[in-house]
C-alpha cells in the first residue's frame, strides 16, 4: 500500500505490505534506527514515538495507519546539536544507563509533560508504567522528569 | 572507616555527567541490530515446542521452496561447520558430567527453545516465515523440571552421560569442628529456601551479524555481547577459525547483567554460515526467544543450617546446595553455584566450622548461567534470612543478632575460614549509618503499636548485610577453582602528539559508562582534561586483550590497569622531562600536568611539550623509544569486598497480600568512588533487580516443561509505578589492595536487597506466626502464607 509520512519534518512516501509495523518502517523503510524493539507484546515501550504529538508504542500501529499522519521519533526531539529539555534532563540526572530504553522512555516523557506540565512524583511514575528500564531502578528517570517539568515551569 | 567530607581534588570522587549520554538519547548509539550491513542473509531458527523429544525427522522442503530463502539446515546437515561442541569454560570437577551441545540440536530437544533447525533468507520476514513452514516429527519424552526429582534419574535427559547429575563441589572447613559445633550448639536454625529462576531480560535482547571478507578469509562477527574477548577465542575455537582472523566487535550493548555473558548458539551459527555462503548473516533475537534461549538465572534450592552458642554468637555453618543447570552447560553455566560457596558464613566471624556442598543436576529446562550477582546473591539471601531466624530463636532484634556476629573493623585484613582475604570493612558502621538514615529505633516503636492483634496493615523492616566477592579475580585462585581462563585486565594508555590521550581498555561497557570514570582516572593521573581523553574499547581489532565485564571487575582490575598504564607512561615521560630540563628524574615533581624540579619549581616542563619531543623524537635521552604510551597487563592479588547494610521497610495488607515497600534505605561501602554519580546509579538499579526477584519475579514452567513466563506480559520486571525510590548513602573504606582504594558496585545492589526485602515481609507477619516466605512475594504467595501459618496456629491450638 502507498502512504505518505511525514516523520521529524521530513514527508516521506513509500509502498509498504499491509502487516508492516510503523516500528519496522521506521526503522528499516524510513532508517532511523534510534526507535528501539524491546518486545513482541507491546510491553516494554522501547518503540515508544510521537503521533500527531502523543506517545504511541510503534508497535502497536501499523505503517498504514500512520498514512498522512505526523511522527516525532527520538532523531527529531534535539534541536541542531541542543538537546531537547527533556534530553538534557535524562544526562544531567543520570537518567539512562544502556540507553536502550531511553528513546522511547524520553518519547513518553516528553509526552506526558504536555498532558501533565505539574505532575508529582506518583503521576510520573504511574504516567510510565508503559516503559520498562532493567538499569536504573527508576530511580533517576523520575528525577531526570520531575527536573524537566520544573525546568520547564520555572 | 572515613567518610569524606573535604571536596575531592581533582575530577576523581565528582558527579561528573557521562560522555556516553548525548549519543544515547539522540538515536545516534547504534546496537547491533541497527548496523546497517548490505546484502545480509537473515537467520531465523526453529525452536523446539517440547521440553524434552527425540527428533524423528525433519522436513525443509515446504521451507527451502518459500520466496526469499536461500537455504534451509538441520543440526546435522551443519556439524562440518563445528571443530568442537559448544564451550563450557569452567569444568568444576575433573569428574564433572558435560554432554556435548551444538548450536543446533541433532537427535533429541532438551527444552523448550532448543534450535533444531534454521533458515537463511532475503529479509528477516522471510527468514521467520519460512521457519514456520518446517516440519519437525517429534516424540516426545517426559519432561523434567523439579530439580530433587531430577536427581532420582527416573527420566535420564542425556542418554550418554547415563545420569541427571553434573557434578558435587565440596568447600569442607573442619568437618569435625562443624559436628561437634552442633551437638554443642545453644540455638540452631535449619532452613530451605528456593531461589526462583529468573528471566536476566536485559531490555535489548540479543543480536549477531557476521560478516566475512570477500577475500582471504578473514570475519567480523558484530554481538550484542558483555564479552567480545572471551567469545573471539571460544568462537574461534568452536568453529575452527583461526584466532587473528576473526575480529569480534560489541556495538552498543543495551544491557547485559550477565546474560551476554556466553558464546551462543546463534553466535556460532552466524559465523559458520556466513563462511560458508560468503555472505554477511545477521540474526535478531525477538523477546520471546529471549526468554527461551538466552541463559536464565538462580534455580537453586538451598539447606542452611545455623549453629550457635548461649549469646547467639555462630559457631557452624553448613549449607546444601541443588542447583538447577538447566539442559545443558553453557559457558559458565556450573561455576556460578562456587562464586557463592565461600559467602554463606556472609559478614560474620565464624571459627573454622563451615561445611559447603553443592550437587547439581541437569533439567528440561532453559541453561542457566551468571545472572547478576551470580552465587553471590542466593548465598547471601541465604544466610541473612537464616540470621532472622537465629535472631528470632535466640529472642533478640535482628540488628543485634547481626551486631554480636560481625567481623569487627580491627580484623581487618580478615583471613576468612575459607582461606579468602577480605581486604577492609566496617560491618559495624554501615550498620549503623543505615540504622539512622531509616530511623531505625523509631521504625520499631512505630511497629509495636501498628501490629496489634487484628491489624490488617502491617509493618515490617528488613535487614540484610552482605559482603561481596568481586573484581573477578586473582588468576590464581581462578585457577584453583578449575575456570579455564585467568582474572587480568588490560590496557593501555598513549599519549598523542598534541597532548590528548588515548586509552584502550579490556574492559567492555554495556551501561556501565567506563568512558566517563576511565578519563577521570586518566585525567586526574595525568593532569589533562577528561574531555581530552579517549577510551576505546570492545572491538577486538582495537582492544585485541581484554577479559570483559562481568563480576564487578571492570573498575577494580580494568581500571586498575589504567592507572598502572599511566605511571608508567609517567615514568616513560619524566625520563624525558628530566633530559630537557638537565635534571635527574628522581628530582622531579608531576602535578596538575606539569613536571617540575624539586626546590626549583620555576623549572618546568609540560607534559604535553614532552609528548611532543617524545613524538618527534629529535631529542631524546639515550636508550629511551619514541613516544609516550604504556600498555599493562593487571592480576590483581584478591578480590575486592564491598559491603553494606541495607534496610526495607514494608507494609503488607494480610487481606489481599499485597507488599508495599515504604521506605529503602542502601548504605553500601565500595571503597573509593570514582563517580558518584555512577556508583548511585548502579547501586538503584541493583536493588531495583534484587527486589524484583523478592516480590514480582519468577520463570514459571508447567509440568510439561513449557515456559509460562515468555513475555514480558506474564514475566514481571517491575515498572516505574511498582517500586520505591531508593535512598542510599555510603561509608568509605579503601580497599588496600589496589593502589585507587576502589572495590566494585556493578552487583552490590542486587546482593543486598532480596533478603533485605523478605526478611520486611516475614518480619511484618512474624505476629501471625509467619516464618517462611517463598519469592516472589507475590499477594498470593503472602496471603496463602498467612492462611498456612494462621492454620498451623488453629491446629496447635487446638491439639
Amino acid at each position: 500500500m502507498q502512504i505518505t509520512v511525514t516523520v521529524n519534518g521530513t514527508t516521506h512516501a513509500h509502498d509498504v505490505e499491509p502487516r508492516t509495523l510503523l516500528v519496522h518502517y521506521l526503522r528499516e523503510v524510513v532508517g532511523l534506527t534510534g526507535t528501539n524493539i524491546g518486545c513482541d507484546t507491546s510491553s516494554c515501550g522501547a518503540c515508544t514515538v510521537h503521533l500527531n504529538g502523543a506517545s504511541v508504542k510503534s508497535c502497536t500501529v501499523l505503517a498504514v495507519q500512520a498514512d498522512g499522519q505526523s511522527i516525532t521519533t527520538i532523531e527529531g526531539l534535539a534541536n541542531g546539536s541542543e538537546l531537547h529539555p527533556m534530553q538534557q534532563a535524562f544526562m544531567e540526572n543520570h537518567g539512562l544507563q544502556c540507553g536502550y530504553c531511553t528513546p522511547g522512555m524520553v518519547m513518553a516523557a516528553t509526552s506526558l509533560l504536555e498532558e501533565n506540565p505539574h505532575p508529582t512524583e506518583q503521576d510520573v511514575r504511574l504516567g510510565l508504567e508503559g516503559n520498562l528500564c532493567r538499569c536504573t531502578g527508576y530511580h533517576n528517570i523520575v528525577k531526570s522528569v520531575l527536573a524537566a517539568a520544573e525546568g520547564a515551569n520555572a | 572507616m572515613t567518610v569524606v567530607d573535604t571536596p575531592p581534588a581533582g575530577v576523581i570522587g565528582t558527579r561528573r555527567l557521562r560522555r556516553e549520554d548525548p549519543a544515547l538519547l539522540t538515536g545516534e548509539a547504534k546496537y547491533t541490530n541497527d548496523l546497517p550491513i548490505p546484502g545480509a542473509l537473515h537467520l531465523a531458527l526453529v525452536r523446539s515446542p517440547y521440553a524434552h523429544a527425540k527428533i524423528l525427522n525433519i522436513d525443509l522442503s515446504a521451507a527451502l521452496a518459500a520466496q526469499g530463502v536461500v537455504a534451509a539446515y538441520t543440526g546435522s546437515d551443519l556439524q562440518a561447520l563445528w571443530a568442537s561442541p559448544m564451550p563450557c569454560a569452567w569444568p568444576v570437577t575433573p569428574d564433572m558430567k558435560n554432554p556435548a551441545h551444538y548450536p543446533l540440536a541433532l537427535s533429541k530437544a532438551c527444552y523448550v527453545g532448543d534450535g533444531v533447525a534454521c533458515v537463511l533468507a532475503t529479509s528477516e520476514t522471510a527468514a521467520r516465515d519460512a521457519a514456520e513452514l518446517v516440519v519437525v516429527d517429534y516424540e516426545p519424552l517426559p519432561a523434567v523440571t523439579n530439580l530433587e526429582a531430577a536427581l532420582a534419574d527416573d527420566v535420564v535427559i542425556h542418554d550418554e552421560i547415563g545420569t541427571n547429575k553434573s557434578y558435587t563441589w565440596d568447600l569442607k572447613i573442619g568437618e569435625d569442628a562443624v559436628t561437634q559445633a552442633f551437638a554443642d550448639a545453644a540455638y540452631t536454625v535449619s532452613e530451605r529456601y528456593v531461589q526462583q529462576r529468573l528471566l536476566p531480560m536485559a531490555m535489548e535482547p540479543r543480536a549477531v551479524a557476521a560478516v566475512p571478507q570477500p577475500f582471504g578469509g578473514d570475519v567480523t562477527l558484530y554481538s550484542a555481547t558483555q564479552v567480545p574477548h572471551i567469545l573471539k577465542i571460544m568462537a574461534a575455537l568452536t568453529c575452527g577459525i583461526p584466532e587473528q582472523q576473526l575480529r569480534v566487535v560489541a556495538p552498543a550493548v543495551g544491557g547485559g547483567f550477565g546474560s551476554k555473558l556466553n558464546v551462543y548458539a546463534e553466535e556460532l551459527l552466524c559465523l559458520g554460515l556466513s563462511r560458508k555462503h560468503g555472505a554477511p548473516v545477521r540474526w535478531n533475537e525477538e523477546r520471546t526467544e529471549n526468554s527461551q534461549a538466552t541463559i536464565h538465572g538462580r534455580a537453586q534450592i538451598q539447606h542452611i543450617e545455623l549453629a550457635a552458642d548461649s549469646n547467639g554468637k555462630l559457631t557452624a555453618v553448613r549449607v546444601r546446595l541443588l542447583a538447577d543447570m538447566g539442559a545443558y552447560l553453557q559457558l559458565v553455566t556450573p561455576g556460578v553455584p562456587l562464586l557463592g560457596a565461600f559467602l554463606y558464613a556472609g559478614v560474620y566471624d565464624l571459627p573454622q566450622a563451615y561445611d559447603f556442598s553443592c550437587t547439581s543436576v541437569f533439567t528440561t529446562m532453559t541453561p542457566t548461567d551468571a545472572y547478576r550477582g551470580a552465587g553471590r546473591p542466593e548465598a547471601t539471601y541465604a544466610i541473612e534470612r537464616a540470621m532472622d531466624a537465629l535472631a528470632r530463636e535466640v529472642g533478640v532484634d535482628p540488628m543485634e543478632i547481626r551486631r554480636r556476629n560481625f567481623i569487627q573493623a580491627d580484623q581487618f585484613p580478615y583471613t576468612a575460614m575459607t582461606g579468602l582475604t577480605y581486604d577492609s570493612g566496617d560491618h559495624q558502621a554501615a550498620a549503623d549509618k543505615a540504622m539512622e538514615m531509616v530511623g531505625y529505633a523509631d521504625l520499631r516503636a512505630r511497629q509495636t503499636t501498628q501490629n496489634v492483634d487484628g491489624a490488617t496493615k502491617r509493618l515490617g523492616i528488613g535487614i540484610s548485610s552482605y559482603f561481596e566477592m568481586c573484581g573477578l579475580a586473582p588468576s590464581r585462585v581462578l585457577a584453583s577453582l578449575n575456570y579455564g581462563a585467568g582474572g587480568w585486565e588490560a590496557a593501555t594508555v598513549r599519549i598523542l602528539p598534541t597532548n590528548k590521550v588515548q586509552v584502550v581498555t579490556g574492559a567492555t561497557p554495556h551501561g556501565q559508562g567506563h568512558v566517563t570514570s576511565w578519563s577521570m582516572i586518566v585525567a586526574d593521573k595525568l593532569g589533562v582534561d577528561p574531555e581530552d581523553v579517549d577510551v576505546l574499547h570492545s572491538d577486538t581489532a582495537i582492544s585485541p586483550l581484554g577479559l570483559d565485564t562481568y563480576g564487578s571487575r571492570s573498575l577494580v582490575v580494568g581500571g586498575v590497569a589504567i592507572d598502572m598504564a599511566c605511571d608508567r607512561v609517567l615514568d616513560k615521560a619524566r625520563k624525558i622531562a628530566a633530559h630537557q630540563l638537565e635534571c635527574d628524574a628522581e628530582d622531579l615533581d608531576f602535578a596538575g600536568g606539569v613536571f617540575s624540579v624539586k626546590g626549583s619549581p620555576d623549572k618546568q616542563a609540560p607534559l604535553a611539550g614532552v609528548a611532543f619531543a617524545a613524538f618527534t623524537a629529535h631529542d631524546l635521552p639515550d636508550g629511551v623509544e619514541p613516544n609516550l604510551e604504556a600498555h599493562v597487563t593487571y592480576d590483581p592479588p584478591n578480590f575486592s569486598w564491598p559491603f553494606g547494610t541495607h534496610i526495607c521497610v514494608v507494609e503488607v495488607d494480610t487481606e489481599t497480600g499485597q507488599v508495599d515497600v515504604v521506605q529503602y534505605v542502601a548504605v553500601d561501602d565500595c571503597g573509593n568512588q570514582i563517580n558518584p554519580l555512577i556508583v548511585d546509579g548502579q547501586v538503584h538499579g541493583g536493588v531495583i533487580q534484587g527486589l524484583a526477584q523478592a516480590l514480582f519475579e519468577e520463570a514459571v514452567y508447567d509440568a510439561d516443561g513449557n515456559l509460562q513466563t515468555s513475555t514480558l506480559a506474564e514475566y514481571l520486571v517491575p515498572s516505574a509505578a511498582d517500586v520505591p525510590q531508593v535512598t542510599t548513602g555510603h561509608t568509605i573504606t579503601p580497599s588496600p589492595t589496589n593502589p585507587l582504594g576502589v572495590k566494585g558496585i556493578g552487583e552490590a545492589g542486587t546482593i543486598g536487597a532480596a533478603p533485605a526485602v523478605i526478611n520486611a515481609v516475614v518480619d511484618a507477619l512474624s505476629g501471625l506466626g509467619v516464618t517462611e516466605m517463598p519469592m516472589p512475594a507475590s499477594p498470593l504467595n503472602v496471603w496463602t502464607a498467612i492462611q498456612a501459618a494462621q492454620s498451623t496456629t488453629v491446629q496447635e491450638g487446638n491439639a
